[in-house]
């Protein structure tokens, strides 16, 4: 993002865990509560950077396996006679991701949790930063008109 | 683009209403058929879990699998631009890409995703100033209350409001729709709310407004509750208390029951089952002030429609869900998915029989919905028994024209109130004039 914006910057969906990434703006006369927003907007972002960088990642590798160990006991290879990747039909594939869910479930019950906590945080710090903004606008308005 | 043609349309549907106003009662058929008209022209494509069903305009609906392919297209070149990295993905991507594509649950919001991926493919790979346009503004918040949905959901309350045996009443009419129409708003936007990081890695669901960092979370909260408090305040004092109570526990329902389950429970599929059966309740207690038999059978038959249309749907978004941890029966319990959709296929039927037991429709209803009612039964009973994408495509693009068409026929084969007037003390559903003719 340019130096001169005072903007935060949202960026495209990140290879691996499908999020946009956010590079935030700190502007010169931070108030506290400014800047426990944006810490907290950096570490949820990083927090659910880092899970779902790793969940999709153990999804495709376990999808992977899966798929190698089904085409090896059916006798095939991975790549057939004109060098394309063999796949599994979608009720093969649907043994899979029931597998796969039922073993994220509590992984995902506990994400969900900490994403709900962290949301209702930061949505409340934002409403709770906007306030502050409002009144000091509204003090400076005051104090400009009294002027 | 999309927005400002539902806006037109929006618009244009309400003309005759006004116009028909000052016309005869039996011109109240006419305000329906407008909106069935509206109905039959959307062509209801997408059914996010979160029973919204989006409406596309029928110039991009004509063929779909000519859409699909399309959608292809674009899908494909996004997930090479996304994935070039991974060649061994690939080929596996292309397959789950279509399937994906398949079920066009991505329609509206892929329609929405499809013309800017096509006119701005680079403008996405983009780092964007979180700065928000008004002029953009109207179009985010259409997405963010999923207006299309929302559309359709006012159109089944209005259905409710039309079915309920009393003299039509337009202010209420117009009132209910707004209130109900201001509550789904609300709904919708709270569950996109909830559901950013989940939404961020499923297909479907990835160019919603939070997830594009276009608006910020405390200004989709704030229009939630500028959305909800007034269309809830409205229908309590403008139309009556039970509508509303049913508006505020519909929207708390949706969103603080069913957007949780959904990543619990396999058990959301029914709360949401219920979440799209109150609208036309709220409609017929619009009209009535009370909940009969009517409004329970009319909110029975949404319920029901849900499983097919649902169930059939999830059948090729199992990948998506499994990855982004949604426990729906179609990934966890497939046989289960299967058989429910055929139960409630077949209890459609049984529920249009009904319909004239309670008085509501003539005993044509049943003989006319039969066809319909045994296609739907026969495709649920195919998916049931094949089990495959072509079988679960088939019966969710069934139930998008199989609604609309049950409740039209519906409505054509209402019992005329005159008639009911009559049989007024027999029912107890009449009211006003009936009780005025009996009393000395």
């Amino acid at each position: 993002p340019p130096p001169h914006s005072h903007n935060d910057w949202i960026g495209p969906p990140d290879k691996h865990s499908n999020l946009r990434p956010v590079i935030f703006y700190v502007p010169p006369e931070e108030s506290a509560l400014e800047r426990r927003l944006r810490e907290a907007r950096q570490e949820a972002q990083a927090c659910d950077q880092r899970f779902w960088a790793l969940h999709n990642r153990a999804f495709r590798q376990e999808k992977e396996e899966f798929i190698y160990s089904r085409l090896k006991a059916k006798g095939l290879e991975m790549r057939d006679e004109t060098g394309q990747k063999a796949t599994l039909n979608a009720e093969e594939m649907a043994d899979f991701y029931k597998d796969f869910l039922s073993k994220n479930f509590r992984k995902h019950m506990q994400y969900n949790r900490d994403w709900y906590k962290r949301n209702f945080t930061i949505t409340f710090l934002m409403g709770q930063v906007a306030l502050a903004r409002a009144l000091r606008w509204l003090r400076w308005k005051k104090k400009n008109v009294g002027n | 683009g999309l927005f400002v043609w539902q806006l037109k349309n929006a618009g244009i549907r309400q003309v005759p209403c006004q116009f028909v106003h000052l016309c005869r009662v039996a011109n109240n058929r006419l305000i329906t058929f407008q909106y069935f008209n509206f109905l039959k022209r959307m062509y209801v494509t997408q059914y996010n879990k979160d029973l919204s069903q989006r409406a596309k305009p029928k110039s991009d609906s004509v063929a779909s699998p000519f859409c699909e392919l399309r959608q292809l297209d674009h899908e494909k070149k996004v997930i090479h631009k996304i994935r070039p990295i991974s060649p061994v993905y690939e080929p596996l991507s292309e397959t789950s890409s279509r399937s994906k594509l398949r079920e066009t649950k991505s329609t509206a919001e892929t329609e929405d995703s499809v013309t800017p991926v096509r006119a701005e493919p680079k403008e996405d790979r983009q780092w964007k100033e979180m700065k928000l346009q008004l002029e953009d503004l109207p179009g985010i918040l259409a997405r963010l209350s999923k207006i299309k949905l929302t559309a359709l959901v006012v159109s089944t309350a209005s259905a409710g409001f039309a079915m309920a045996p009393v003299p039509f009443d337009l202010t209420c009419f117009l009132l209910a729709s707004l209130g109900t129409g201001l509550a789904s708003c609300a709904a919708n936007s709270i569950n996109q709310f909830f559901e950013v990081p989940f939404d961020s890695n499923m297909n479907r669901t990835k160019h919603r407004p939070l997830v594009r960092g276009q608006i910020s979370p405390l200004l989709a909260v704030c229009f939630a509750a500028s959305c909800g408090i007034p269309g809830i305040a409205l229908l309590t004092l403008g139309v009556n208390p039970l509508t509303g109570a049913l508006g505020a526990f519909n929207i708390f329902l949706y969103t603080c029951c069913y957007t949780p389950m959904k990543r619990m429970s396999i058990a959301n599929t029914w709360v949401g089952a219920v979440v799209g059966a109150i609208p036309p309740v709220m409609g017929w207690t619009a009209a009535t002030g009370s909940l009969d038999a009517g409004a329970l059978l009319l909110g029975g038959i949404l319920y029901s429609w849900q499983f097919p249309h649902f169930n059939a749907l999830s059948w090729g978004l199992r990948e998506d869900y499994s990855r982004g941890g949604y426990c729906m029966m179609s990934v966890t319990h497939p046989g289960l998915c299967r058989r429910v959709a055929l139960r409630h296929c077949l209890a459609l039927i049984g529920l249009s029989t009904l319909a004239p037991v309670l008085d509501i429709t003539t005993w044509t209803f049943p003989i006319v919905s039969l066809p319909i009612n045994l296609y739907i039964s026969y495709l649920g009973f195919r998916f049931y028994r094949d089990a495959d994408r072509s079988s679960s495509r088939k019966l969710f693009f069934c139930s998008l024209w199989h609604l609309p068409m049950l409740l039209l026929v519906m409505f054509t084969c209402k019992k005329a109130f005159l008639e009911k007037e009559d049989k007024g003390d027999l029912l107890g559903g009449s009211r006003g004039r009936a009780m005025e003719m009996r009393l000395p």
